[in-house]
């Protein structure tokens, strides 16, 4: 099943239950009518979270930038030995 | 039972402009790889800096069963880029990755590994778990980037941590399947491979990797790159 299918039977599966809850009146009418309005903004919410967490815990690495540095000027020496000519950096 | 000796790894490694870093590339790759059978493949697009002229050289110090240089005349991208190096593959796992150093062949040993332990089919690097990470991004890339990357995980559920992110190991037969039916660019194209290798029910692991990038601040985001983006994002969730 391609994944855009999916999508739509979960959306169609959501609304199909909104409008349960609208027929039904289990709880109040007024409060129902937002219900889609609470969703997205939750979604949204979800999201602007989801990407605040991701940036305040970004891994860094920046002992890994010293490592290239030594690997680089290693690889260097090696290739001036063996007469291996790449110009200046 | 270990198969590690019956295998054997393709690196493929576009090239354009990399005259310095594909030498110490193939330094380093050969200093980490040192009991496994592989080979460099260079798929150079014309480089005017001279670069085929230092992997020949190349090839003389470390033999040219080791590193194959397999040039195109001009820039022509990177997805044909790597279907290019497949077919002069002889191994039966390849890799791709960047000749910029900003993929370190240190962690080679470690897709190599995760592959054999787990019988994986693609074994992709990620930056985005503990004892991986990038250095040299500024904030805007870094917000950027996770933003572009919730956006895609809430559309397309991927089941996989990174993206966009291009060292990755492949059984050759899965590479030439999701390739096949990758069509867009850029970074949507890897975007592009490992959705449709996920949904293909491809086995799929990450091993976390560093990224370094050595040309300090430069982003090149502007609003037509965030455009196409969105628009690749569309397509892969209408289409995989």
């Amino acid at each position: 099943m391609k994944h855009v299918v999916k999508i739509l039977t979960l959306v169609v599966a959501i609304t199909a239950f909104w409008i349960g809850l609208l027929q039904t009146s289990v709880v109040p009418c007024s409060h129902t009518w937002l219900l889609p309005i609470y969703f997205i903004v939750s979604l949204g919410c979800y999201g602007l979270l989801m990407v605040g967490i991701g940036l305040i815990c970004f891994p860094t690495c920046p002992q890994e930038a010293l490592l290239l540095q030594q690997d680089i000027k290693e690889a260097k020496e090696y290739l001036k030995r063996n007469k291996i000519d790449v110009g200046s950096d | 039972m270990e198969e590690k000796n019956n295998n054997k790894f393709s690196i493929i490694v576009p090239t354009y402009n990399e005259r310095l870093n594909i030498a110490l590339l193939v330094y380093l790759v050969f200093k980490h790889l040192r009991d496994v059978d592989f080979e460099i493949i260079v798929v150079d697009d014309g480089s005017p800096d001279g670069t085929q002229e230092v992997v020949k050289q190349l090839q003389q110090l470390y033999g040219e069963d080791r590193i194959l240089l397999r040039p195109r005349p001009r820039k022509l991208g990177l997805g044909t880029a790597y279907v290019h190096g497949l077919k002069h593959a002889s191994g039966n796992f390849v890799v791709i990755m960047d000749a910029d150093l900003s993929h370190h062949p240190k962690y080679l040993p470690s897709f190599i590994k995760k592959q054999l332990e787990t019988g994986a089919d693609m074994v992709t690097g990620t930056r985005y778990v503990k004892g991986g990470g990038v250095h040299g991004w500024n904030l805007m890339r870094k917000l950027t980037s996770r933003g572009a990357n919730v956006l895609a995980h809430t559309l397309l559920w991927p089941g996989v941590s990174d993206l966009t992110g291009s060292f990755r190991l492949y059984r050759k037969s899965v590479l030439e399947d999701v390739i096949s039916s990758c069509v867009s660019k850029g970074y949507v194209f890897q975007m592009e491979m490992i959705v449709r290798a996920s949904r293909k029910g491809y086995h799929i692991e990450e091993v976390p990797i560093t990224f370094v990038d050595r040309v300090f601040g430069s982003s090149k985001l502007g609003g037509s790159e965030i455009v196409e983006y969105l628009k690749g994002l569309a397509y892969l969730l209408v289409t995989t």
